[in-house]
């Protein structure tokens, strides 16, 4: 079974490590902050003015002038603290995020992020996604490994306006995990019951590596 | 030299022109100045070039001046929240520069601060970057930014001293203090104009100096997302 959208943020949860700053995406990134374990301590930056985002608030305890990116509301945490939109660019471009978990519209074997638009169709707008891509150390995607259509969003080259040019580092997708290496993506670790030519067919670009053994994910 | 007008029709009563260059700060529907915009859609000036990081939904912030058509163009990173600006901008209605959230806010910045340009690595290699300049530092390509200078700047603020004083609340600071600060008018809405010498001055946000009309008002504080969890029982 591929993994789903809880499945996938859980494995993306494993790669933030203790102590550092991350900043989460809208979408499937978000879902992240509900597994982060225990032993790892991260705080977690939104990119309108704040670092160290807590929970959700309890119904009735909503505050308009408290929200993340995705314009939700959310609490505060003892470390808190806020600041203006140019504080919060200058810690990301400044290099200081130690990584961003994103969602894509295609991701290609170099490593280039497309999620900010469909010419003629959609316009949405690249929020902060540029800034973060090209000021923080490292960078997740997580996306489902096929659109809709069923057509690939791993890709030799991105068709869509790029986000960011060789900017990312790690691929999680429903499908598994892949790295982007020169030349190619590395196949890290299998969703549970996905076979490696599963994976191969649905991927469009170039995979020359390959893991040793089959992983899962665990519990 | 009073700075305190009774409403956002006193405040911006001759600072208004079609065509003009307006900054706003604000994130989402979150710390923008909505009696301002009000009164904007009131007086229907037109043409208007916004810099604000998004475009308000249909019927509320910004949103409501590009139902109204008063608005030639925006300079924004989001607009995912409103149909009304897709549909114009679909149909060619409306000119829209992309900016990344950050290149904004720096645009903003550098421009109150006096600097005309900046390099950033932001949008290399992609559509952000065409046609403009670009420098290697240290075997890195950045791109010439342009710092960015409005007319006029509206924002809002939590509290603020007759003095122009301002502080914000909580991540209603946003875009605020860098719109704030590259206008050649600043106009603030608070919720609450305290006494001089109630604010501490180590916790001025926004200095007096970058703000010269103030007005204090209602504002309504809608909620984007509202996303809440149950308590344990």
């Amino acid at each position: 079974m591929p993994w789903d959208r809880n499945q996938m943020a859980e494995r993306a949860a494993k790669e933030l490590q203790d102590g550092w700053y991350v900043n989460l995406g809208i979408g499937i990134p978000t879902l992240v902050s509900n597994y982060i374990p225990n032993n790892v301590e991260v705080t977690l930056q939104s990119e309108n003015g704040m670092l160290g985002m807590g929970p959700f608030p309890f119904e009735g305890e909503e505050d308009a002038d408290l929200i993340n990116a995705g314009k939700q509301t959310v609490t505060t945490l003892p470390q808190t603290s806020f600041f203006d939109s140019s504080q919060s660019f200058a810690m990301i471009r400044g290099g200081k995020i130690n990584m961003a978990i994103l969602g894509a519209m295609e991701v290609s074997e170099e490593g280039d992020l497309a999620n900010w638009m469909i010419p003629g169709k959609l316009v949405k707008g690249m929020g902060g996604a540029m800034d973060l891509v090209a000021g923080v150390k490292r960078v997740v995607v997580v996306m489902d490994h096929t659109n809709k259509a069923g057509d690939s969003k791993v890709l030799k080259a991105c068709s869509l306006p790029l986000t960011g040019k060789r900017v990312v580092n790690r691929i999680i997708s429903n499908l598994g995990v892949l790295d982007v290496v020169p030349g190619s993506l590395k196949i890290v670790e299998l969703a549970e019951d996905v076979t490696e030519a599963e994976l191969r067919m649905a991927t469009d670009a170039t995979v020359v590596t390959t893991m040793s053994g089959k992983h899962s994910i665990p519990d | 030299m009073n700075k305190v007008y009774d409403n956002a029709a006193c405040a911006l009563a001759d600072l208004l022109f079609d065509g003009m260059l307006i900054a706003a700060g604000g994130f989402g529907l979150c710390g923008i100045p909505e009696l301002l915009i009000a009164e904007i859609k009131a007086r229907g000036t037109k043409g208007l070039t916004i810099a604000s990081n998004n475009a308000g939904v249909d019927g509320f912030g910004l949103g409501q001046l590009l139902e109204n058509r008063q608005v030639k163009k925006m300079i924004s990173s989001y607009v995912g929240e409103n149909a009304e600006f897709m549909r114009l901008y679909l149909a060619k209605e409306l000119e829209v520069e992309f900016n990344p959230q950050g290149t904004l806010a720096e645009r903003m910045r550098a421009g109150g601060a006096g600097i005309p340009g900046f390099y950033t690595k932001t949008g290399v290699g992609t559509v952000i970057a065409e046609g403009k300049e670009t420098k290697d530092f240290e075997g890195q390509t950045y791109v010439l930014e342009r710092g960015l200078v409005a007319d006029l700047s509206i924002v809002k603020a939590w509290k603020a001293d007759p003095s122009g004083n301002l502080v914000f609340r909580k991540t209603a600071r946003n875009f605020n203090p860098p719109a704030a600060t590259c206008g050649n008018v600043c106009v603030a809405e608070v919720e609450e104009i305290v006494p001089l010498g109630s604010l501490d001055p180590d916790s001025i946000h926004t200095p007096g100096i970058y703000v010269h009309r103030l007005i204090q008002g209602q504002h309504e504080k809608r909620i984007e997302q509202r996303t809440t969890r149950k308590k344990a029982a």
